[in-house]
């Protein structure tokens, strides 16, 4: 790790003000995602501003049309909550999946959403359930917000605030574990809406990825023999000694499938 | 058996400083002032070092000293010397290059030692190590086992033209040749032992320290034989007199094999701390670990069994292809030699074999032994090519196995590949892991798993392994440079407890409890008045080390030695005391009496007289009751047994699940039969590994993409059902207590009865043959194409 300098940030407008007048800033959430990168030396941030300490973005909201969660809401709380799980099953059992207990009780959703790593689990469900991200400036809607591996709409120095999902029908995530780290090599969420099925796919490409195809036959009928036939090419996706494109294309209908029997 | 002698499941006496986070590591063995190393390593898999800048880095903050391969050359080091010298086919000596301990003119393997830098912390090393500028040019380079010795492959070192190391053979082509000609079936195999990564829990670390005052050096290490490090490092690296070296070993957190050998770094902050007059310590990040602990297996292997019409073996040809990475580290050219070929017997009778083994040079990380070393490679050799003649011939797997089984009334066995077995009985190891697995039950479980829509198969692996390499008269006529007896010291205190020294260093095998029963039984001294101590060269006699499933039937064995030695001795001591015949006093539970009379005499107390000699008889004995012996055995041992793997397959994504594992092992007397069934287990988990989950991998560039546990996958506890174990134990003849060996039985057998497994369900479908390890993509890929093969 190179040297730094530490800022602890109490608000949101302090994290910011910290964030201007610093050379070249990172925000620190959860730190399991930026702290290893730092420990590998493979960034170099002059400031690390930590807004771990702001209450006012953590906490879970559930009403009858949205589940909203706070930015800095660790997976551990999302995996647990009652009222998730009686919302949206699928987003509770999708954040119990990720790492292990000690990365689910540090790890936050704005962390994983803002550094939008291709194999990452949350953004197939911001993306699945057409979620809406909100910073401290502005509303961004989900199919907005993916652009590239590790590349978001968000601008240099936004803070996520937190992510409102609408409360669907039924939903259903499947992930297929990358042997080694146990993120998503294929990883697919599915969800059902009175005005029709979304469906989002992260592990295969560079960034989380919506299949239209899948989610035109899942509208007409929603069970997983629709999906019989429909595979996503290959052309465009990752591939590594893990999985090549091919096989993960192959995945991403074996998965959808799977997610589409388990929806609830 | 009492509650902690001998076959009692005693509780593990070292798990409570290790459970409560109280073991002491070597990185634990702080030093007052010390500095600290890091290494530069080569980012290139092969590159000539044009230049080497260092006076950026030796002006940053904190640091003392950058040491380069230059100062390596002025300061007249040797390199790190190889343990065994395997003589070619032709009768020469295979090609041995330097080893240096830190390179000055070519980097041969990415993460190869460049330069060190010794800083007054960690992070300034590191930091500085980043302004050394190193002129690399990069050179092409070769990793691919298979093609190292092919024409047009890069070569790794000029002394040695088309990467060969060595090209050796055991046994008669010709006469193997001919028992083909008269075969009914020939099986065929081609299958590659996939490379493994040790990952010990403990990183390498390594803290040298020099008494200026004193001119003596102390060197402590995580490794698994302090005295063989004092002996490579002083005699051959440093060049210094053994007497002026310490080497200790304190706590080690897993080894593998991978802590045996003599590493660069331990040379480096041992000479360092002279040169800089602090302690310098090291310790690897895990990265470092993945780049620079010598890895495991790295075989390419084709082999033929030519079977009679009554499926009977008549005659095996193996052609491997060993990997030795870019240098000779200490073991290496004697794994798929003496460890390999000499097993290719297996459990069965095949009267003709012949091996031919290449080792190649290629520009990878070392490969040494690995949790089996050698064994591991022909037990899936042979176990395979079993399954495979049960194929061509029709044969049932278990049912060819019988067939070819050395009988038990054969022992002792005189394979053709060199070793004689001494004891063994597969046909009962087999039939009782039969009946526990409900083999004769498969087919109805396959149905059902078809039912849900997956595969399952069963596979067996009816292996042997060897143990406790011997007699060193006979290993040192086949290359080794070291002997393999080892040393023990009893040492009986005047009040009567006991400290046992051994040269059989523990590093996870329970040996501190093990030995403790072995002396609580034998002595009759309660468990909790004996202390076993191990891995300090100043403290212990010269002792050879763990590795090979070698401690109990090699330093068990020297401890009965000296055991015998003070009972000897105790006896002579109770006849005085006693006034009787020395002929006439026994020993029994720790106590000296006079055959048919009440007189008898405490050790305690005898140990008592020995050491207050006042009533004692000191002109024929000397005072004091301590005794040392060195036990050099006349044979290895050789366990084996039955592994019996079912798996289940989904067909969809390939994914491979063990879903029942027995295991019937022989592994001669068992002394603690807890630790026994924990050492089976965690072999099991890593023939699992390499079964199904570990491979290194090295892109066509020479990088090591298998880096990290993002990449590398581990075995974990949800890859496990409950695992049966148990034993079925003929005894060992040759060694006083009939013990074989167990701490590595359960990484040999189990990964062929896992691919057999997998074989076995994947047949239907028409797949030939699938390598570990056998991954969800491999696996969905052999379905895959073998479902489009039959459209
Ligand atoms: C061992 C291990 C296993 C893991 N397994 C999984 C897994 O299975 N699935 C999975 O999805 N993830 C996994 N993760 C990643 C984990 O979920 C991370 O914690 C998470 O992705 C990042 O959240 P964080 O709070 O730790 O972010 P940090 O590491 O603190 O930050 C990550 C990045 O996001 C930025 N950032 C953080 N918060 C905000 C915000 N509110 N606004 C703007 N930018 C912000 C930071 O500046 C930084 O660039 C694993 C991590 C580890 C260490």
């Amino acid at each position: 790790m190179y040297a730094f300098n530490y800022h602890r940030a109490k608000t949101v407008a302090d994290a910011l003000k910290l964030y201007k007048k610093a050379d070249d800033p990172k925000f620190l959430a959860g730190g399991h995602t930026l702290i290893p990168t730092l420990k590998q030396r493979l960034a170099r941030p002059s400031d690390l501003i930590d807004i771990s300490g702001i209450a006012t973005l953590k906490g879970v909201k559930v009403s009858k049309t949205a589940v909203t969660i706070g930015a800095l809401t660790p997976h551990v709380e999302v995996a647990t909550s009652s009222a998730v799980k009686k919302a949206i099953p699928a987003l509770a059992g999708l954040a119990e999946e990720i790492g292990d207990p000690q990365v689910r009780h540090r790890g936050t959703m704005g962390g994983s959403v803002a550094n939008s790593d291709p194999a990452a689990d949350y953004p197939a469900a911001v993306l699945g359930l057409g979620a809406t991200i909100e910073t401290n400036a502005r509303k961004i809607e989900a199919d907005k917000f993916f652009k590239g591996v590790f590349e978001t709409a968000l601008k240099d120095g936004e803070i996520l605030t937190k992510i409102s999902f609408p409360v669907p029908e039924k939903a259903g995530y499947m992930r297929f574990d990358q042997p080694a780290s146990r993120f998503a090599l294929v990883g697919v969420f599915v969800a059902k809406f009175k005005g029709g099925v979304r469906v989002a796919v992260t592990g295969a490409g560079p960034c989380a990825f919506r299949v239209p195809a899948m989610e035109k036959a899942l509208s007409a009928k929603f069970a997983p023999e629709a999906l019989e036939g429909i595979t996503v090419p290959a052309d465009d996706l990752n591939s590594d000694i893990h999985g090549s494109a091919e096989y993960r294309a192959h995945l991403i209908t074996v998965m959808a499938k799977r997610a589409v029997a388990a929806a609830k | 058996m009492s509650a902690t002698g001998i076959g009692a499941p005693v509780r593990r006496i070292e798990d409570y400083r290790f459970l409560t986070g109280r073991g002491t590591y070597t990185d634990d063995l702080n030093q007052p002032n010390q500095a600290h190393a890091y290494i530069l390593r080569s980012p290139h898999p092969h590159a000539r070092i044009k230049g080497i800048k260092t006076a950026k880095a030796a002006k940053a903050k904190g640091v003392i000293a950058v040491l380069t391969g230059a100062d390596v050359v002025k300061d007249d080091l040797g390199g790190l010397p190889c343990g065994w010298q395997v003589t070619d086919r032709h009768g020469k000596p295979m090609v041995e290059p330097p080893h240096p301990i830190l390179v000055s003119d070519i980097a041969r393997h990415v993460g190869d030692q460049v330069a060190v830098v010794i800083a007054e912390t960690h992070q300034q090393a590191r930091d500085a190590a980043e302004l050394i500028e190193v002129d690399y040019q990069v050179l092409p380079s070769a990793t691919s086992t298979a093609a190292a010795a092919k024409k047009g492959a890069a070569l790794v070192w000029d002394q040695a033209p088309n990467n060969l190391c060595y090209d050796w053979i055991l046994g008669d082509e010709q006469a193997a040749n001919a028992a083909f000609a008269k075969a009914k079936h020939v099986a065929k195999v081609d299958i590659v032992n996939n490379r493994l990564i040790p990952n010990a829990m403990e990183p390498r670390a390594a803290v040298g320290v020099y008494d200026a005052a004193k001119d003596h050096y102390t060197l402590h290490t995580t490794s698994q034989n302090p005295h063989v490090i004092r002996l490579l490092m002083a005699a051959y690296v440093l060049k210094l007199p053994e007497h002026k070296v310490r080497v200790n070993a304190p706590d080690v957190g897993g080894a593998f094999g991978s802590k045996i050998f003599h590493y660069a770094e331990e040379a480096i902050v041992t000479w360092a701390a002279k040169k800089v007059r602090r302690p310098v310590r090291w310790t690897a990040e895990r990265s470092e670990s993945f780049m620079s602990d010598a890895h495991g297996r790295d075989h390419v292997t084709h082999a033929e069994l030519a079977i009679d019409a009554n499926g009977k073996f008549l005659a095996m040809k193996v052609y491997t292809i060993a990997n030795m990475g870019a240098y000779l580290s200490t073991f290496a050219p004697c794994v798929p030699t003496y460890l390999y070929a000499l097993l290719l017997a297996g459990t069965y009778t095949t009267p003709t074999i012949f091996c031919e083994v290449k080792a190649v040079f290629t520009n990878t990380v070392p490969v040494d032994a690995y949790r089996g070393a050698g064994r591991p490679e022909a037990t899936y050799v042979v176990e395979r090519i079993v399954d495979e003649a049960a194929k061509v011939t029709g044969i049932d797997a278990a049912e060819i196995r019988r067939r070819n089984f050395i009988p038990r009334d054969a022992f002792p066995y005189q394979t053709p590949v060199v070793v004689q077995y001494d004891s063994g009985d597969y046909q009962s190891t087999l039939d009782m892991a039969l009946k526990q697995s409900d083999y004769a039950g498969f087919e109805k479980r396959r149905a059902e798993s078809a039912k849900k829509g997956k595969l399952r198969g069963i596979g067996l692996s009816t292996y042997i392994e060897a143990c406790g390499i011997a007699p060193s008269a006979v290993v040192g006529s086949v290359g080794a440079r070291a002997g393999l007896y080892e040393s023990a010291l009893i040492r009986v205190h005047p009040t009567g407890s006991v400290t046992v020294l051994t040269g059989s260093h523990s590093h996870g095998q329970g040996h501190e409890t093990t030995f403790a029963q072995l002396v609580s039984e034998r002595m009759g001294v309660e468990l909790k008045n004996i202390e076993v101590v191990h891995g300090d060269t100043d403290k212990i006699p010269f002792g050879m080390g763990t590795y090979g499933s070698r401690s109990l039937a090699v330093g068990g064995s020297a401890m009965v030695k000296a055991m015998d030695k003070i009972i000897a001795k105790g006896k002579k001591i109770a006849a005085h005391l006693l006034e009787a015949a020395e002929a006439d006093i026994e020993f029994k539970d720790g106590t000296f009496s006079v055959a048919g009379t009440d007189k008898k005499k405490a050790l305690a107390e005898i140990a008592g007289a020995a050491y207050v000699p006042h009533n004692y008889p000191i002109n024929e004995l000397e005072p004091g009751l301590e005794e040392q012996a060195f036990y050099d055995p006349s044979n290895f041992t050789f366990p084996g047994g039955c592994h019996v793997a079912e798996i289940e397959i989904d067909r969809d994504t390939g994914v491979v699940q063990l879903v029942n594992f027995v295991a019937v092992d022989d592994v001669g007397r068992v002394i603690n039969p807890m630790i026994v069934e924990g050492q089976v287990h965690g072999g099991v988990a890593q023939g699992l590994g390499q079964a199904l989950l570990e491979g290194c991998v090295y892109d066509a560039d020479g990088q090591l993409i298998t880096g990290s546990y993002m990449d590398y996958t581990m075995p974990r506890a949800d890859h496990l059902p409950t695992l049966k174990v148990s034993t079925h134990n003929t005894l060992c003849t040759h060694n006083p207590l009939g013990v074989k060996g167990v701490g590595e039985v359960g990484a040999i057998g189990s990964p062929a009865a896992i691919m057999n497994a997998v074989h076995n369900a994947l047949a239907p479908l028409g797949v030939r043959e699938i390598q570990m390890p056998a991954t969800p993509e491999r696996v969905w890929r052999a379905i895959h194409g073998a479902r489009r093969a039959a459209e």
